[in-house]
């Protein structure tokens, strides 16, 4: 091993350096090198920090955290293919069935391995389409702009396959990340300058160009000729207690919780979503504060609409906070979208403000507008927008405060 | 075009041996200046509002931007012939009834012979009387610079508007609906075809991306358009 790294130091590496035959491919070079090996750099000066958290262990630890939602929402595709295939009276068939059937397993005894390996197999062109697709714009993008490959990528090209639909067409994920990658962070100058999170810009594309693909009742069960709504969908509908509403057709808080419900891939567990949370707050990765005024706002507005629901015929009010945390993307944007470093409010204050906000506009867009009865993505990419807004101001009190408390007036 | 506009021309013909080649470059400075290097919608990001809303096709952008270049023209030319005796302290007024009469002249030509053009373009062709390019060429050129420079002023402008619309219209139909100019050329998978129509190029949202990539396509080339830090 050593004698490798010697020879990549002595006699590759020159040849990407300045001056060097392949200077203009450095990037790449830089990439696959440090993803290979640990970089032997060290701090040469005095100043020496603590715990060497850098941006490549921070990604990797939340990559970790999200296999939580990730294998329950895997066995989840299978499950719900199963459960409506047998309810259908319909056999499977397609390339996934033959490859099952092929490893000795067969899907339609509704086993967990056979479940989790269905899933899997929807998961995975999604997720190398996804890194094809993104990695390619990252690497021209570092080409043009002659800066190294950031890791910046390795979470979202996670978070964009796990809040897909299983059954979404390839070539509109790839559309989609290319737009999430480059209109939401390269051209605001990369990772760390995004204002958007990445990966909701990539969702909010199809949302809105392909609505056919990503809202609907067609698309949740990973099944042909299946056509099952998500709960959310039934309750705008039906309601919750109603003739043909939540309970009627057989959903209780529990399975929901666990995440038995058909949905986009990595969202449907919130019992997963939650251990994940505890895992970022734990490492000090995502900001409880966040986490907290989100379920906070929810919980506000909720129970307001909860109050209301005599005053109006619309059947989402009677929708309970508890029923609002456990279905769609809630959780599942609590933990790992709205608590994205770069794109959330930076000031203490301003992350409750801005969770706060997150949790009373998912409830507002889920009850009144009839069109979106998933809200989370809109909420979370609104208050994105917003954040700066709210930091701004926070620090300006801050000012004035402090200029208050020595006795002067801002000079501005 | 209309009277006035020709009238200045005619004069033009017979003045234009007096007249310096200094005067035919400021013509041509004005024409071509506001289509790439000083473009009234990429550059000095005016009339967005129109741009955003009538390029969901060809069609309504084409009708738009001559509509435009029209009420551009003679506003300019207008407002520069009586610029002496406009009193200074009321000089917005003036400009915007010379410019809400034309605006209202080219409203019910289009009602007149284009009827169904002019109602997909709705309240827009109205709308022209805000649109900034017009009351910001009035104000910043045609109240100081003689009838036929403003003319050439007002020709370019209107282009340069133009040509940003004709390309996000060209875009949004193309890849919004697969047509062009109302011609289907890429056939829908919903009658059979390979092509799935992208919505989001017919919200309104898309006309931002577009003249945003539009922007910084154009900064790229021209790095001297970007703002100072």
């Amino acid at each position: 091993m050593k004698k490798l790294r010697d020879f990549l130091d002595s006699k590759v590496e020159p040849l990407f350096h300045k001056g060097g035959k392949y200077q203009r491919f450095y990037p790449l070079y830089e990439m696959v090198d440090t993803i290979a090996f640990t970089p032997a750099t060290v701090t040469k000066g005095l100043c020496h920090v603590r715990d060497g958290l850098d941006q490549k262990r921070m990604m990797i630890a939340v990559v970790i955290a999200l296999v939580f939602p990730l294998a329950v929402g895997l066995y989840n595709i299978g499950l719900q293919a199963n459960l409506a295939t047998a309810e259908a009276g319909l056999l499977l068939s397609g390339w996934r069935i033959d490859v099952l059937a092929g490893m000795g397993i067969e899907f339609a005894k509704n086993t967990v391995l056979a479940n989790f390996l269905y899933g899997l197999l929807y998961f995975i062109p999604i997720f190398l389409v996804t890194v094809a697709a993104g990695g390619l714009c990252e690497v021209i993008i570092a080409f043009m702009r002659r800066h190294e490959v950031t890791e910046g990528f390795l979470v979202t090209s996670f978070l964009i396959p796990m809040i897909m639909p299983p059954t979404v067409p390839l070539w509109q994920v790839a559309l989609a990340t290319v737009f999430g990658v480059v209109i939401g962070k390269e051209i605001f100058g990369g990772v760390g300058f995004n204002f958007l999170n990445p990966a909701l810009t990539a969702r909010a594309f199809i949302f809105f160009a392909y609505p056919a693909e990503m809202s609907g009742d067609a698309i949740w069960v990973a099944a042909d000729g299946i056509t099952k709504a998500t709960p959310l969908g039934i309750a705008a509908l039906n309601g919750v207690h109603g003739a043909g509403g939540l309970i009627e057709q057989g959903y209780t808080l529990q399975n929901a919780f666990v995440g038995f419900i058909p949905g986009s891939i990595g969202e449907v567990s919130t019992l997963a979503c939650l251990l994940g949370a505890f895992m970022l707050i734990a490492l000090g990765l995502g900001s409880w504060r966040v986490m907290f005024s989100v379920f906070i706002g929810m919980l506000l507005m909720a129970s307001a609409f909860n109050g209301l629901q005599s005053f109006s015929d619309n059947l989402m009010y009677e929708m309970s906070p508890l029923w609002h945390f456990v279905l769609g993307g809630y959780a599942f944007g609590l933990v790992y979208m709205a608590t994205d470093p770069v794109s959330s409010a930076m000031t203490e204050v301003g992350k409750y403000i801005y969770g706060i906000l997150i949790g009373i506009l998912v409830v507002l867009i889920r009850v009144v507008n009839p069109a979106y009865p998933e809200g989370m993505m809109l909420a979370i990419l609104f208050m994105n927008v917003l954040a700066p807004v709210i930091d701004h101001y926070v620090m300006e009190s801050n000012i004035k405060k402090r200029m208050r408390g020595y006795g002067r007036k801002r000079i501005s | 075009m209309n009277v006035e506009q020709s009238a200045a021309l005619n004069i033009s013909a017979e003045e234009k041996k007096r007249l310096g080649k200094g005067e035919r470059r400021i013509w041509k400075k004005n024409l071509f200046l506001p289509i790439l290097d000083n473009n009234p919608i990429a550059l000095q990001i005016l009339g967005i509002c129109s741009a955003l809303a009538v390029t969901t096709n060809l069609k309504t952008s084409f009708v738009m931007s001559i509509a435009v270049i029209v009420v551009l023209c003679c506003s300019n030319v207008l407002i520069s012939l009586i610029r002496s005796q406009i009193p200074s302290a009321i000089r917005i007024i003036v400009q915007m009834a010379v410019i809400s009469s034309l605006v209202v002249v080219t409203d019910q030509v289009l009602k007149a012979y284009l009827f169904d053009i002019s109602k997909q373009l709705s309240v827009f062709v109205g709308l022209i009387i805000t649109n900034c390019i017009i009351m910001g060429r009035a104000e910043g050129y045609a109240m100081q610079n003689s009838p036929l420079r403003s003319f050439f002023d007002g020709l370019g402008n209107g282009i340069g508007y133009g040509i940003v619309l004709l390309m996000v219209g060209f875009v949004r139909e193309l890849f919004g609906a697969g047509k062009l100019f109302g011609f289907q050329v890429l056939p829908l998978v919903s009658e059979g075809g390979w092509y799935q129509p992208n919505g989001l190029m017919l919200l309104s949202p898309s006309a931002f991306f577009l003249i945003g990539i539009l922007i910084w396509i154009l900064r790229v080339v021209k790095p001297d358009q970007n703002e100072a830090e």
